[in-house]
């Protein structure tokens, strides 16, 4: 019998598990793919927003901006790549200042610190050369910023893991009954049971609330499409750059990312399935064409890849954070859209007050706030750097050109709490094989160190587990 | 720091000639930075023959070309190093390596071939839209797993780009039990050699679907199958002509790029069309002793054509380390117009020209019964008739030292495709 069983591990997920095991608690991560950010928290804007879009006083706002304060102490503390660059919202005609005065009366009214409203051409030109010339008027968030969502997701389920939280993957949770106690949960693993459920499925989230609540909620997945750029093309705009929303929607975001390439978008078009996140023709084109409304030169020749995350849009548009009045023991953790990863931080926090609450939790004094990443050599010194190639070998092989992983960083990523076990694992862990040439070259070499490392035979190794093989077989082997 | 005459960047084919050739040349400090772990580069997993026919009038594999140049490089007991990434070389020729052995270090060069080779464009690059599944490889990866790890990547394969990594890949899977069923081509023809389409496709009744491409791809966990449709001339999808093809492996062979980040990052200044650098009639890049040579230079069709661009560098590179070079004399600009779309080198010096220069080039498109013309500014004085000229062969000219000192006026020469 667990405290606590965690659907998902998400950013969501994983930050509320990580404020719970700050408790003496049982407590245990279901999740249904083969590790963690596998679902919306792998594919977004991986932006933190400073907190002036959603409606003051809403939840969305307060936990924004809560979050936004949060991740720069948190980064540190865990480990994992964030930078305050600071966002603009673009204004290109007269007409719309009064949409982003609004914006920024909101965000000061959410308590958004340093909003600006600038005017000044040759200011904005300075901060931000390759805007578009018809440009009038920027909003600008200094205390917005970049990160790594990989990063934060698995720095926060390592943390949470290493603090005693258990992580159950590969399980699928199938039906949820209410018992004496508190929940009995059959997934595709057997039985688990638990005094209380937080439900941080992400899109699934309205599935589970649906199986043990009268109040229904609805979940829309609504994809989004981006196209990421070379790194050659990541010094082209310094800040997040957004669209001032007008009628015809919310437009396009253009941004550097923590790593250096260059981001664009996302499309939103709401679906039925929750598990498509293929791309279109439709999307990719409109992204092209929005993305150009804004800044100026886009390399869009220089598109590396396309990818597209489905955000949980639930028909409320707010965050639904709370025990359920009509199943105690159940807590809510849903309709975390966006700015659901600059929230999370207070999300996860919130949802640990909600289960002590319900179930008094004691502070665990054995618990350790810090974490060390993936040790990136490019951050040391060549002196450092020689040493450690000295010390561990390994760390003077480079397995992925592009990005210029070594074969000591992925082996680490491999041999660490909730270590990887597949290529898009090491991939989120390392950068091995995120770069321009999308795997080509690194793909046999992880594929041979994670058979050598884990025992798993080649031809049994998955891009993202489950049926996801890479191989079919050997040479011949149907001859 | 260790001081090296030439480092030469990379141990393929075109490191390994331009490595002997620099030797032969007289340069005893010569050092070859290989990041695989043996010399050969991408030679070693070409296991199909076809290789040498002009070098050594034989049809040898890639293996065993590159062999014939190790042989070569150990009998003039050429120093190199393997498993050893460059991490950065500076303007002024500081090379930072690192290997497990020997940790992080540097070396000073008096002079660099820059000989990388080139990657496989990627899915992204084509932005085909779609789920994500295991399953899509780049046709050279797929040959890395076939013929050197011994793994079938899938059982049934459409591949895309009939380059011809993508023709002999063609050819491989079947031979190691896979199914292909179908070569879908973007452009109204084919971007590999002739002698590919009907060694690898015609032989083993593979279709060949020209001015086609694929515009969705389906599959949540492996691959499940592909859309493929007909393009139009604008190479737009033409609604209506879509085709399901249900296969587990996506094969991508859709052109290939000069690996030139290090290049780039020292200040090698680039020829947007080739991505590789701008060079002179020494193949000598913007910065004086840094030269070019093989697929970093420009993605070259047969490795035959790589050796002898190598050996070239490699000569003059050791010229340049020994001081044995003309000073600048009459430099003359090398120009494309008319179909032809680049030229290597893009500018020569008349007075350190050797007695014959060979220029390079590739077509826009397909040409037929035309001739190749070479303007001496507005003055045309070669005509070369030709039967065709295609995208995917590369073209050369060979411009004479002795005709152009006749030129001492002469500004630009100008490479054209012409009818009649």
């Amino acid at each position: 019998m667990y405290d606590v069983i965690i659907i998902g591990s998400g950013v969501s997920g994983a930050a509320a598990a990580r404020e719970l095991s700050r408790y003496r608690v049982k407590a245990c991560v279901l999740e249904k793919e083969e590790d963690v950010c596998s679902g919306t928290s792998k594919a977004n804007s991986a932006i933190i927003h400073a907190g002036f879009d959603a409606a003051s006083g809403s939840l969305m706002a307060k936990l924004n901006v809560e979050g936004n304060r949060m991740l720069p102490g948190l980064s540190k503390e865990l480990d994992f790549p964030f930078e305050m660059c600071g966002s603009l919202v673009v204004c290109l005609d007269q007409d719309g200042l009064p949409a982003l005065e609004a914006l920024r009366d909101r965000g000061i009214a959410n308590g958004v610190t340093g909003l600006e409203l600038i005017t000044d051409r040759n200011r904005i030109r300075e901060m931000e050369p390759n805007l578009t010339e018809t440009v009038v008027a920027v909003l600008y968030a200094p205390t917005a910023g970049i990160v790594c969502p990989f990063g934060m997701n698995i720095a926060l389920a390592e943390n949470a893991c290493t603090n005693g939280v258990e992580f159950q993957f590969n399980t699928e949770v199938q039906s949820i009954r209410k018992t004496e106690g508190g929940w009995a949960l059959e997934t595709n693993q057997g039985p688990f049971e638990t005094r209380v459920v937080v439900n941080a499925a992400g899109v699934y989230a309205d599935r589970f609330h649906n199986m043990v609540s009268e109040k229904k909620i609805h979940i829309t997945p609504r994809k989004g499409e981006y196209c990421l750029l070379d790194k050659s093309a990541g010094q082209h705009v310094n800040h997040t750059i957004f669209a001032l929303p007008d009628k015809l929607g919310k437009g396009v975001l253009v941004t550097r990312t923590i790593h250096g390439n260059l981001l664009v978008g996302p499309t939103a078009t709401d679906i039925e399935d929750k598990d498509s996140t293929s791309t279109t023709r439709e999307g990719l084109d409109q992204l092209i064409a929005k993305a150009g409304k804004n800044v100026d030169r886009l390399p869009m020749r220089q598109v590396i890849t396309s990818f597209a995350g489905l955000r949980a849009h639930e028909d409320g548009h707010e965050f639904i954070i709370e025990e359920l009045a009509d199943a105690p023991g159940f807590v809510d953790c849903a309709g975390i859209e966006s700015p659901g990863l600059t929230s999370c931080p207070a999300v996860g926090k919130r949802v640990a007050e909600i289960v002590r609450s319900i179930l008094s939790l004691e502070p665990d004094p054995d618990f350790v706030g810090t974490r060390k990443g993936i040790l990136d050599p490019k951050t040391l010194s060549m002196e450092e750097h020689a040493a450690l190639i000295r010390e561990k070998p390994a760390y003077g092989t480079i397995l992925c050109r592009c990005e210029m992983i070594s074969e000591g960083e992925i082996l680490d990523a491999i041999h660490r709490p909730l270590g990887a076990k597949s290529l898009d694992g090491v991939k989120r862990r390392t950068r091995a094989g995120m770069g321009r040439c999308q795997a080509g070259f690194c793909s046999p070499r992880t594929m041979e160190i994670l058979h050598r490392e884990l025992g798993i035979p080649v031809t049994e190794l998955t891009k993202f587990g489950g049926g996801s093989r890479l191989v079919a077989g050997t040479n011949k082997d149907m001859l | 720091m260790k001081q090296i005459d030439i480092v030469i960047i990379g141990g393929g084919p075109a490191g390994l000639a331009a490595a002997i050739s620099a030797r032969d040349s007289g340069v005893k400090s010569i050092l070859i930075l290989e990041r695989d772990k043996e010399l050969g580069g991408i030679l070693n997993q070409c296991i199909h023959n076809g290789f040498g026919l002009h070098t050594f009038k034989e049809e040898l594999t890639g293996p065993e070309y590159a062999q014939r140049f190790e042989d070569q490089l150990h009998a003039r007991k050429i120093d190199y190093m393997l498993s050893t990434m460059v991490m950065e070389i500076s303007p002024d020729k500081v090379v930072t390596a690192m290997n497990r052995t020997e940790g992080l270090f540097q070396i000073r060069a008096k002079a660099i071939v820059l000989a990388m080779g080139c990657r496989e464009r990627p899915r992204g690059a084509l932005n085909i839209p779609g789920s994500r599944p295991a399953g899509i490889y780049s046709a050279g990866t797929a040959q890395r797993l076939v013929n050197m790890e011994g793994f079938l990547p899938g059982r049934e394969v459409v591949i895309l780009g009939s380059g011809d990594i993508g023709l002999i890949m063609a050819r491989r899977m079947t031979l190691e039990g896979a199914r292909v069923k179908v070569v879908a081509e973007l452009q109204p023809y084919s971007g590999g050699l002739k002698r590919n389409i009907v060694q690898c496709l015609d032989d083993y009744g593979i279709p060949l679907k020209l001015s086609h491409t694929v515009v969705d791809i389906h599959g949540r966990e492996r691959l499940e199958g592909v859309t493929l449709a007909q393009v139009d001339e604008h190479l737009k999808p033409i609604p209506g002509t879509e085709e399901f093809y249900s296969c587990d492996t996506l094969l991508l062979s859709v052109g290939l790029i000069p690996e030139n980040e290090l290049s780039a990052s020292m200040g090698v200044r680039m020829n947007p069309i080739t991505s590789g650098p701008l060079v002179n009639e020494s193949l000598e890049t913007n910065i004086e002793g840094v030269f070019a040579c093989g697929n970093v230079l420009h993605v070259h069709d047969l490795v035959d054509f790589v050796s002898e661009e190598a050996k070239a560098a490699g000569k003059h590179a050791a010229q340049y380390v020994q001081g044995d070079r003309q000073p600048p004399g009459h430099a003359v600009e090398l120009a494309a117009a008319n179909g032809v779309r680049y030229t290597v080198p893009s500018r020569l010096d008349v007075d350190r020209m050797e007695n014959l220069v060979t220029v390079r080039f590739r077509v826009g498109q397909v040409f037929q019964d035309c001739y190749i013309s070479v303007y001496f500014d507005n003055q045309r004085v070669q005509h070369l008739k030709k039967r065709a000229l295609a995208p995917g062969e590369m073209e050369e000219v060979t411009l004479k030292k002795e005709i152009l000192s006749q030129y001492p006026d002469l500004h630009t020469i100008t490479f054209k495709v012409e009818k009649g």
